[in-house]
């Protein structure tokens, strides 16, 4: 069954926290995985790889470089999940 | 020689090695003899030939913080966790520019492995294997290189005087030590942040080490097994940690007022261009790191009255070394104590000049020497004042100096030395 938004946004804070120590309660829709979170390119292959574990959605690295935010992410996995 | 030759002083020392977690621990414990060898517990270990080694006694991801923690390789960490020792140690409260008794673009670092980051490069080549492309780390190669540990302490500590990692085998720390005297003495840098680090303690360098009949398989006597100068010696055992010093122009340092625990008086440095592995056996090589120093500096033979010896526990390097010491030195070799830490600690390769330089920096801020142990039957040929079994008081007044030997497969021949301010 396909996560909703809120399951989304918790998935991703809980591996931000994972990998960048931040808080989950700091991990919100409008953060930027770099300016905000502590999360850098060589991190966020790292998110994205977990990500795609967790929600079951593929992510070509042509697309990464557009998911700037929380939100950004959130909404692609939303519409790419299967 | 050097473009201003100025004096170079060590302002703080760092450590985390099988003894403790820091350098008191580490020291307490080689004054008392301790061994920190143990039996290797993991699976991976019941079926190889070689079962024991000098394992970290404090963990370093107890101490960074996980993130931080993750993306090193364990080597760095090791480095890390003794760089901030020592950098506390020197009496820095903050990195250099946050700190403003210390310019950023005067501060250099070099920290030294022997393997560099080999448990990751194995570590990632099963995740390749098991789980597949997508999932390898991409902090791969950041955590794999050489001078990842170096690179990290100069971004901890904002060094932009230069970032180097000599890699010369088990000389390796040594070398580094060396390279940041000259940075110093010649004017590139008034501080640098120096040592050795390695973390090898996995199947591949052991089996490997093991089958090129190198190490100790004593696995009953774990902590019997690092013997040097005794006739039973059989082969080094392996070691793990990090051993950092902080080396400061003489002038900088009484400029802030900081802590001298030492002058870093220089180093000699030859190579064998004999065999890639095997030392050459009539010490000449040595002797001749050991004349370049002499050369180099001006150090009196007759104020050294302690020696960190190599010394690893193998059936001829240790008797070569104290051939190259008695060729170089004559008679003043009599009236220095020497000894072998690596009784205690194992073999650190690439650590073991930074642990090492820790602990005779130590021997002469206490004016004592470390014991070695498990020389039960000294080999007759051990024709030097070998430390037996109990520490060992150094003179009590005066100027004295002491040696740090170090050589590494290769042919390399490092020898630092240090004296008493």
């Amino acid at each position: 069954m396909a996560a909703t938004q809120e399951e989304i946004v918790k998935g991703l804070a809980d591996i931000v926290n994972e990998i960048a120590g931040i808080p989950v309660e700091d991990v919100k829709l409008d953060k930027s995985f770099t300016d905000d979170l502590d999360v850098d390119s060589l991190s966020m292959v790292e998110v994205v790889v977990a990500a795609e574990e967790r929600f079951d959605v593929k992510i070509p690295d042509d697309d990464v470089k557009n998911l700037k935010t929380v939100g950004d992410a959130t909404k692609y996995i939303l519409e790419h999940q299967s | 020689m050097n473009a201003t030759n100025r004096t170079v002083v060590v302002t703080g020392i760092g450590a985390t090695t099988p003894l403790g977690g820091d350098s008191a621990s580490t020291w307490e414990a080689l004054l008392a003899g301790r061994s920190g060898v143990s039996t290797l517990e993991q699976d991976w270990a019941a079926e190889l030939p070689v079962r024991i080694a000098g394992q970290i006694a404090v963990e370093p991801t107890e101490i960074l913080p996980r993130p931080q923690a993750r993306k090193l390789d364990r080597s760095a960490q090791f480095a890390l966790v003794a760089a901030q020792e020592a950098w506390k140690d020197a009496g820095f409260t903050a990195k250099a520019g946050e700190d403003t008794s210390i310019n950023p673009d005067r501060l250099g670092a070099v920290i030294a492995s022997g393997i560099g980051g080999v448990t990751t490069l194995l570590d990632q080549y099963d995740v390749l294997k098991e789980k597949g492309v997508r999932r390898v780390s991409p902090h791969t190669v950041p955590m794999l290189m050489p001078n990842s540990p170096s690179a990290n302490v100069g971004i901890e500590f904002n060094a932009r005087a230069g970032v180097h990692t000599p890699v010369s085998a088990c000389a390796s720390g040594a070398e580094a030590i060396g390279y940041a005297i000259e940075m110093i003495r010649s004017g590139r840098a008034d501080v640098v942040v120096a040592g050795g680090t390695e973390a090898a303690i996995h199947p591949l360098p052991i089996v490997a080490f093991g089958n090129m009949m190198a190490m100790s398989k004593n696995n009953d006597d774990p902590q019997g097994a690092s013997r040097p100068w005794d006739v039973n010696r059989n082969g080094f055992v392996l070691g793990e940690g990090a051993g950092v010093i902080v080396l400061e122009s003489e002038e900088h340092a009484r400029a802030r007022g900081a802590t001298i625990y030492a002058e870093a008086v220089g180093q000699g440095i030859s190579s064998d261009a004999h065999h890639i592995t095997q030392p050459e056996p009539s010490g000449n090589g040595i002797a001749a790191a050991l004349q370049n120093l002499l050369g180099n500096t001006d150090l009196d033979p007759a104020e050294i009255v302690h020696v960190n010896a190599h010394a690893t526990s193998t059936p001829t390097g240790d008797v070569g070394e104290l051939k190259a010491l008695r060729k170089a030195f004559g008679d003043d070799l009599d009236h220095m104590a020497v000894t072998s830490t690596k009784s205690m600690t194992g073999h650190l390769l690439g650590g073991a000049g930074g642990v090492e330089t820790v602990a005779t920096v130590l021997a002469l801020k206490n004016r004592v020497a470390p014991p070695t142990i498990n020389v039960e039957t000294l080999d007759p040929e051990a024709d030097a004042d070998i430390v037996r079994g109990e520490a060992r008081p150094l003179p009590a007044e005066g100027r004295i100096a002491a040696l740090n030997d170090s050589f590494g497969f290769g042919g390399h021949n490092v020898v630092l030395a240090f004296r008493t301010v």
